[in-house]
């Protein structure tokens, strides 16, 4: 147990200097690169003098890193991470001016009900398509899954979207092609995440449409994310199923099904695990393009409508929240990891 | 004289032919992928370099009436919201969008290969902080630093670039890293440096030619990659800006109108990037099978 309390220990310590270099770099790109903020926001030919109100608003006349004239940390940097460390992310700069904190907050659980139904998606089709490849290796079934997991990676996810759209909503007018629910619907959100809240409080008419609204959306980004995982349990069951407690089972007369799909799946497993862990990162960036495709009132379409509005600390905000997300993401998929495998202790 | 030629070109074709499907039999089926990835990357490079003759129209120009259909008139792909004939644009995007994905692949290649070479050789402080780096770019989704940094910079070919560039190296650093502390402890590095061979010679001379087939793998795979975080960047409003012809961004203006049927501004562009990234995958994958052959199943 030594081990496993040192390993979590020595983990979660490590999430803080990888968090750091994260949010510096967030801080590199959306401050020391080229391109004035400022003028972004209120575009090169406004007046100089509110341009530079703008500045002072942001911080930006403060020097970026460190102050040589008196306090060395009275400097964009510092400031940065004094109000991150509050969770302060500011406030939008446009319309209502509101928290950057609450804007998220209620545009995260949109997100957060897509990926949640989508990675389903993708491990029900990656893992059982992976493990069939494996089972009948050097079938056309193996053949046609590793073509498919190959093809769909090439497909860019929006596109898969728009032609998902384009059959099942427009052509066949089976599902909606945009929004979480129908207009003009009332929803009592507990959660955020329409379809559970929907079952929640007996909404079945909400619980319809959200589930109608959250179909198309799910299952091209589900699908768009299987092939790497079908191809990954492949290998990795053709590797399990070689191994001598495989041999040992079927020679103790468990059926064909059993060997595979039991015994040899949850082994492969580890690994997968792994590449979930990866796939995270893949996860949101493909949220934030069918987001956009389907209009989805999440986190990613926050983040590209307002840096199309140049709301600098509703961008800045958003992807600082998004570094949280990974960083946070990915120390529970390796403690998990390290659970489950004794062998990893680092 | 005539006889002797013939039968000298019959046994050039035989030769090429044989090792064309020899290759299959040695390397099995992935051999055939790669082949069909260059193909199709072939046939993208030709469709490149002459793209003013094979587009009908020019790309920019309202040549026929808004919204014509696929097949009517000359327009094979038919026109879009303004006027302009998909096949061109189709035609001429694919310039644009090669040009960044491999600019962008090639400024990473050169950045994360010498860091990994140099980190992994010498190891130490550098060696960790180097890393600790790297993992945490490598963590974070790529699309969302590429849109920051897209945002940021503006539009154009170079901004572009460099914004895509900028996710992929840590993907070489580590392969490179990796190869690098795996190989320095071989006993012929040793040997080498008990005889007095500088750092740079031992990278240069051992440890680089181990590299260069994971290299190149990764390289094709980048670039597929970098094709669709280009069509990616342009969907969202980020690529290079319009009235450029590019695949993602007549994606984008195209979905506007994709809920009235007109189902041709969307599709031609979107088979375009997926056969592209396609090619560069098959390419990628094959090699990575025939240069690191995973032990027969």
């Amino acid at each position: 147990m030594r081990s496993i309390l040192s390993y979590l220990i020595a983990r979660i310590l490590l999430t803080i200097p990888m968090l750091l270099i994260l949010l510096t770099v967030v801080f590199v790109v959306l401050r020391v690169m080229p391109g004035d903020p400022a003028e972004s926001i209120l575009g090169a030919h406004a007046p100089k003098d509110q341009i530079e109100l703008v500045r002072k608003n942001l911080g930006l006349d403060k020097p970026k890193f460190i102050n040589l004239h008196g306090n060395p940390f009275d400097s964009q940097y510092f400031s940065y991470l004094y109000h991150l460390i509050r969770f302060d992310l500011g406030n939008s700069m446009i319309w209502s001016k509101r928290p950057v904190a609450t804007e998220i907050k209620e545009h995260f659980p949109a997100t957060l009900e897509l990926t949640l139904v989508s990675i389903t998606i993708t491990i029900l089709i990656g893992v059982f398509g992976g493990a069939l490849a494996a089972h009948k290796q050097k079938t056309v079934l193996d053949y046609g899954l590793r073509i498919y997991g190959i093809l769909i990676y090439s497909i860019p996810v929006f596109w898969l979207g728009l032609m998902l759209q384009l059959i099942f909503g427009v052509f066949m007018g089976w599902f909606p092609v945009s929004g979480r629910i129908g207009s003009g619907l009332e929803l009592r959100t507990v959660t955020g995440l329409y379809v559970f809240d929907a079952l929640v409080t007996g909404n079945w008419t909400g619980l319809y449409s959200s589930v109608k609204h959250l179909a198309l959306p799910s299952i091209t980004l589900g699908l768009s994310l299987s092939g790497i995982f079908v191809r990954l349990t492949r290998a990795n069951m053709l590797h399990t199923l070689k191994q001598d407690f495989v041999t040992a089972a079927r020679v103790r007369g468990l059926p064909e099904r059993i060997v595979v799909y039991r015994h040899a799946l949850k082994n492969a497993f580890i690994p997968i695990l792994t590449m979930m862990g990866m796939e995270f990162a893949l996860l949101l960036a493909g949220a934030v393009l069918t987001e956009t495709t389907f209009s989805w009132p999440g986190m990613g379409r926050y983040l590209i409508e307002r840096i199309l509005y140049r709301d600098f600390n509703a961008v800045q905000g958003g992807v600082v929240f998004f570094a949280l997300l990974v960083s946070a993401v990915s120390l529970v998929v390796d403690i998990i990891y390290a659970a489950i495998d004794p062998r990893i202790r680092y | 004289m005539a006889g002797i030629i013939t039968h000298k070109s019959a046994r050039i074709i035989a030769g090429g032919l044989r090792r064309f499907f020899g290759g299959a039999k040695w390397h099995g089926v992935e051999w055939y992928l790669a082949a069909l990835g260059a193909v199709i990357i072939l046939a993208v490079l030709i469709v490149i370099l002459f793209a003013p003759s094979l587009a009908p129209y020019d790309p920019l120009e309202f040549v026929g009436k808004p919204f014509m259909k696929p097949g009517s008139e000359g327009f094979l792909m038919g026109t879009d919201n303004l006027g302009r004939d998909v096949l061109s644009r189709v035609i001429h995007g694919s310039k644009v969008v090669m040009l960044i994905a491999f600019t962008a692949t090639v400024f990473s290649a050169v950045v994360g290969i010498p860091l990994g070479l140099i980190s992994g050789y010498f190891g130490g402080k550098l060696d960790m902080v180097l890393n600790l780096f790297m993992n945490a770019i490598y963590s974070f989704p790529g699309l969302i630093l590429a849109i920051a940094m897209a945002a940021v910079l503006g539009p154009g070919v170079l901004n572009i670039s460099i914004a895509i560039a900028v996710i992929y190296v840590p993907t070489y650093f580590r392969v490179v890293r990796g190869h690098v502390l795996s190989v320095k402890e071989e006993l012929y590095v040793e040997a080498a440096k008990t005889l007095g061979a500088s750092d740079f010679t031992i990278i240069a001379r051992y440890v680089f030619p181990n590299v260069i087939a994971s290299i190149a793998v990764i390289f094709s795979l980048n670039i597929a990659d970098a094709i669709l975080t280009e069509a990616g960047l342009s969907f969202l409003g980020l690529g290079i800006a319009p009235p450029s012809p590019d695949w993602g961004l007549d994606l984008s203006k195209g979905k506007v109108f994709l809920p009235r049927g007109y189902w041709w501004l969307v599709t031609y562009p979107g088979i375009m990037i997926s056969l592209v990234a396609l090619g560069f995958t098959l390419l990628g994958e094959g090699l990575s099978e025939i240069l690191n052959p995973r032990l027969k199943e």
